[in-house]
């Protein structure tokens, strides 16, 4: 079998689920540092709203699946991360419109449009200390690498996550802090890396071909 | 005659319905909606609030949205896209004077691209000061 198919997918996201679920007072601690102190509660409501609502239905294409995990977020996320994050997965789903399965090609044009929603949505670039800063070292070493590989994919979006501490926000609540955001991980970019660690290890443990 | 609706969008529910009293206490006849809070009451945005505001103050004059804090803006475009409606435009002025503005501006009953041009213009003006 070849490609990610809708169970993966599913899978994807309840592994995401369960490290949000495991790290919600982390990563509310974490925003509560340099933010308003929200992350880790919106994330595991919104989370475990788009486990409940994936598990009980059948979808037929990864773009359905795909759209009621971004839409789901959307609606049930009260923070930042619910625009986000939905808006990301929402251009993912798009992008898998019409096409059968997941393969590496379709994840990695799914992952760089969810980067540029994320972009076009939040108005940060690199270096503003967000969610942009683990996505775009993502998706540039996916576009370097010719299959998935699992390991270098996991090392890449964690060595990205880590970066964001010495950052100075630009872009998002940490920002009215200026020099006092340094220090910090970024809530969203832990998030993040949590959504992408998960990705390799469904991939890894359902021997995924990609 | 119709006026360009106008929402206020808060990371509050009481910061929102706050100025929208304070509005309304002096400007009576403009279509003016509170989108603030998450669905439950608690801090932060609901974009399902804010699309039903945007469409309980539409009218072919358009609606005006004001927002508070960065994230808000996020939520009230992706409102924007899903309610698809044309004439719906975000200002970027602080929250509650240019909410003011924006009520007096529409009851005048100028079109929608004046009511923004004096809202925004709202940033330029220093309070104490002339
Ligand atoms: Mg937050």
């Amino acid at each position: 079998m070849m490609g990610l198919t809708n169970e993966h997918l599913a899978k994807w996201l309840e592994k995401t689920n369960a490290k949000i679920q495991e790290n919600k007072t982390f990563l509310t601690n974490l925003d509560q540092a340099i933010g308003d102190g929200d992350h880790g509660i919106n994330m595991s409501r919104g989370f475990d709203e788009a486990v409940k609502k994936i598990s009980s239905t059948e979808y037929k294409t990864s773009s359905d699946l795909l759209k009621d995990w971004a839409m789901t977020l959307l609606s049930k996320v009260g923070g930042a991360s619910g625009p986000l994050y939905g808006t990301a997965l929402l251009k993912f789903s798009m992008s898998m419109k019409d096409k059968e399965e997941v393969d590496y090609s379709s994840l990695t044009a799914g992952i760089e449009e969810g980067l540029n929603g994320l972009i076009q949505r939040g108005q940060a670039q690199e270096g503003h200390k967000t969610m942009v800063d683990v996505w775009s070292p993502v998706v540039t070493f996916l576009k370097e690498q010719p299959a998935f590989n699992p390991e270098g994919f996991k090392e890449i979006a964690k060595e990205a996550m880590e970066k964001t501490k010495d950052m100075k926000a630009i872009k998002g609540r940490a920002a009215y802090l200026k020099e006092r955001s340094i220090g910090h991980l970024d809530p969203g970019s832990v998030s993040s890396y949590y959504l992408f660690s998960s990705l390799a290890e469904v991939i890894e443990e359902e021997g995924v071909g990609l | 005659m119709s006026r360009v609706g106008i929402v206020f969008i808060s990371h509050s529910e009481k910061i929102a319905m706050g100025l929208k009293e304070l509005v309304t206490q002096v400007i009576k006849d403009v279509p003016i909606e509170a989108a603030g809070g998450t669905e439950d009451g608690g801090i932060g945005t609901s974009l399902e609030k804010i699309q039903q505001a945007i469409e309980k103050v539409y009218s072919d004059k358009g609606v005006i949205v004001l927002y508070d804090l960065g994230s808000s803006v996020m939520n009230a475009e992706l409102a924007i896209e899903v309610t698809g409606l044309e004439h719906v435009k975000i200002a970027d002025a602080p929250l509650v004077e240019g909410g003011y503005v924006a009520a007096v501006e529409s009851g005048m009953g100028k079109p929608l691209d004046e009511v923004l041009l004096a809202v925004e213009e709202v940033r330029m003006k220093l309070k104490r000061n002339e």
